[in-house]
């Protein structure tokens, strides 16, 4: 036999980006159980990366506390919208089986730090995090049961923005949702809303950016426009910096930038501070 | 040598337009704008400026004015009709500026129980790099707010392209009207295409897929009536078009003028609310 004809099965070297995390914002990288270990974040330039929703609810919520609410509210294919790579379906039915979950966003009543709380948490991993029918209904829903048992509203929220599949009344979504936070805040409820990287387009232009308080985690994407829209439009280069939190609280949109670790006890302190 | 057919008058008449040529109908140049509305729905009009913080944008203006016998806050997008205005006002794609503007005469409206009526013409919100400093996000979302919880009749008119978070900062309201060639969408055609096709050249599937005719959108729900346009298209006759909101504007306050203001931010919460609940 000969040397080139080796018959022998080549031993299976695990594809590249099963072992390595590479940080989105500073390109450096570490094996993916030592992105893990850190808790998501980046150990060289303390970027905070996403989170799936159950992770982020077991660090927020006391523990044995976090009920949750409205799971049977799902997506709705209500246009049988299909494109070039799909059906809306056949994508969203994918996506659930992958994630576990049946909407963007997860939703439950809890204590953060002995405070009662109604929580909301947005799954990036689940359709970009996009506002779809189900998402804007959950937290309409949410908003109504915290009025009715006077709890303070949470949101952390991680999205592209509004879900195209499901055509205008996913942007409806922002109006309702924006009503139903608007009422909240009138019955002299707080809304704290968590901006997580990435928030964007129709949730950051909805009740991303409405809370009585907005904050962040360092280096979260925080826009309106994708910076690619803009580029095009303005035919400039924008600083690296652009949409990024640090660059928001420069500009007085976000209250306070808070570390992974200290967000808990910071929700709780300001739900202190306000006598809940 | 095969003869060749004759056009039957039958094959030439006008058939329902795609949801693409009402795509092209809704951002016709010659299309009724703002300043058209002015002239033919109102019986006078003085416009008021600025935001109170950084600008006036000239990409939405308001002012109050009589429509048919009643004093109105309207509040528009303004695309312009020269090259020097369309520049001015970024062909009507507001800036932050615009909706803190708007959210202001609104809440002076309020405060004098006029009625406000909307005229929505806009691609989108302005993606530019002063826009999101000044928080473009901030500004629509609070407008949405705002809106929403408005203890005064609100009446909003689609009149050509609804674009996205752009168009819905200025038509929430009790009573939603589309001219009959307008377009008001989550996304641009061209936009949709180029993310899930691709390929931007695929904008009239989009727009198809996308459902964002005013006969669709009535079906969903998101409008409650459309307003007939002249044979053609509003273009072919901008005063009758005018003439024709006008009045549908006029009955749309006759029939808000019965509600108390409380019950008015009840129903349109209960509207709202009803949009995509399937559950």
């Amino acid at each position: 036999m000969a040397w080139f004809e080796k018959n022998e099965t080549p031993p299976q070297i695990p594809p590249a980006k099963a072992l390595w995390a590479i940080c989105p914002k500073c390109m450096s990288h570490m094996p993916k159980a030592a992105w893990k270990a850190n808790n998501s974040i980046c150990p060289k330039c303390n970027y905070h990366g996403r989170l799936a929703a159950r992770e982020r609810i077991a660090q927020v919520a006391d523990e044995g506390t976090f009920a949750e609410v409205f799971r049977e509210v799902s997506y709705s294919d209500h246009l049988e919208f299909h494109d070039a790579t799909g059906d809306y379906k056949t994508k969203v039915e994918a996506t659930i089986a992958k994630t576990g979950e049946k909407e963007s966003v997860v939703m439950g009543t809890c204590e953060i730090g002995g405070h009662k709380a109604m929580l909301g948490v947005m799954d990036f991993a689940f359709m970009g995090g996009s506002l779809g029918t189900g998402t804007g209904e959950r937290i309409a829903r949410a908003c109504e049961q915290a009025r009715k048992e006077r709890r303070p509203l949470v949101i952390f929220s991680a999205s592209g923005g509004a879900r195209m599949h499901e055509g205008i009344l996913s942007l409806m979504q922002m109006a309702k949702t924006s009503a139903a936070i608007g009422l909240l805040k009138e019955e002299g409820l707080p809304f704290i809303s968590v901006l997580t990287d990435p928030t964007t387009g129709g949730v950051s232009a909805s009740y991303a950016m409405l809370g009585d308080i907005n904050i962040t985690e360092p280096k979260a994407l925080i826009g309106f426009a994708g910076r690619r829209v803009i580029e095009n439009t303005i035919h400039q280069k924008l600083p690296p910096d652009f949409q990024s939190a640090e660059y928001l609280e420069k500009h007085g949109f976000i209250d306070k930038i808070v570390e992974r670790k200290d967000l808990k006890a910071f929700i709780a302190k300001m739900l202190n501070y306000w006598g809940f | 040598m095969a003869t060749k057919k004759k056009q039957t008058p039958a094959a030439k008449t006008v058939k329902t337009p795609s949801a693409m040529d009402r795509v092209k109908l809704a951002r016709d140049a010659k299309r009724p704008h703002i300043g058209d509305f002015i002239n033919y729905v109102l019986d006078d009009f003085e416009e008021l400026h600025g935001d109170r913080l950084v600008n006036d944008d000239r990409g939405l203006v308001g002012g109050f004015g009589t429509l048919a016998g009643r004093h109105v806050l309207v509040l528009g997008h303004n695309k312009g009709e020269t090259v020097e205005e369309n520049m001015a006002s970024n062909f009507g794609m507001a800036n932050p500026d615009g909706y803190r503007k708007a959210m202001r005469l609104a809440k002076l409206a309020e405060k004098f129980h006029c009625p406000v009526v909307t005229f929505v013409d806009t691609p989108g919100a302005y993606p530019g790099r002063e826009a999101e400093e000044r928080g473009q996000a901030e500004a629509i979302a609070k407008s949405l707010e705002v809106f929403a919880l408005l203890k005064t009749p609100v009446v909003v008119v689609i009149t050509g392209e609804g674009g996205s978070g752009g168009a819905l900062a200025i038509a929430v309201g009790d009573k939603v009207l589309m001219m009959e060639n307008a377009v008001y969408s989550v996304i641009s055609p061209e936009g949709c295409a180029g993310i899930l096709w691709r390929d931007g050249a695929k904008a009239p599937e989009a727009a198809e897929a996308l459902k964002i005719t005013a006969p669709d959108l009535k079906r969903l729900g998101a409008i409650d009536e459309i307003i007939p346009e002249p044979a053609g298209g509003a273009q072919k006759n901008k005063k009758a078009a005018c003439l024709a909101v006008k009045k549908a504007v006029a009955a749309a306050l006759d029939e808000l003028d019965a509600i108390p203001c409380d019950a008015l931010v009840e129903k349109r919460y209960a509207k709202l609310r009803s949009l995509g609940n399937f559950y």
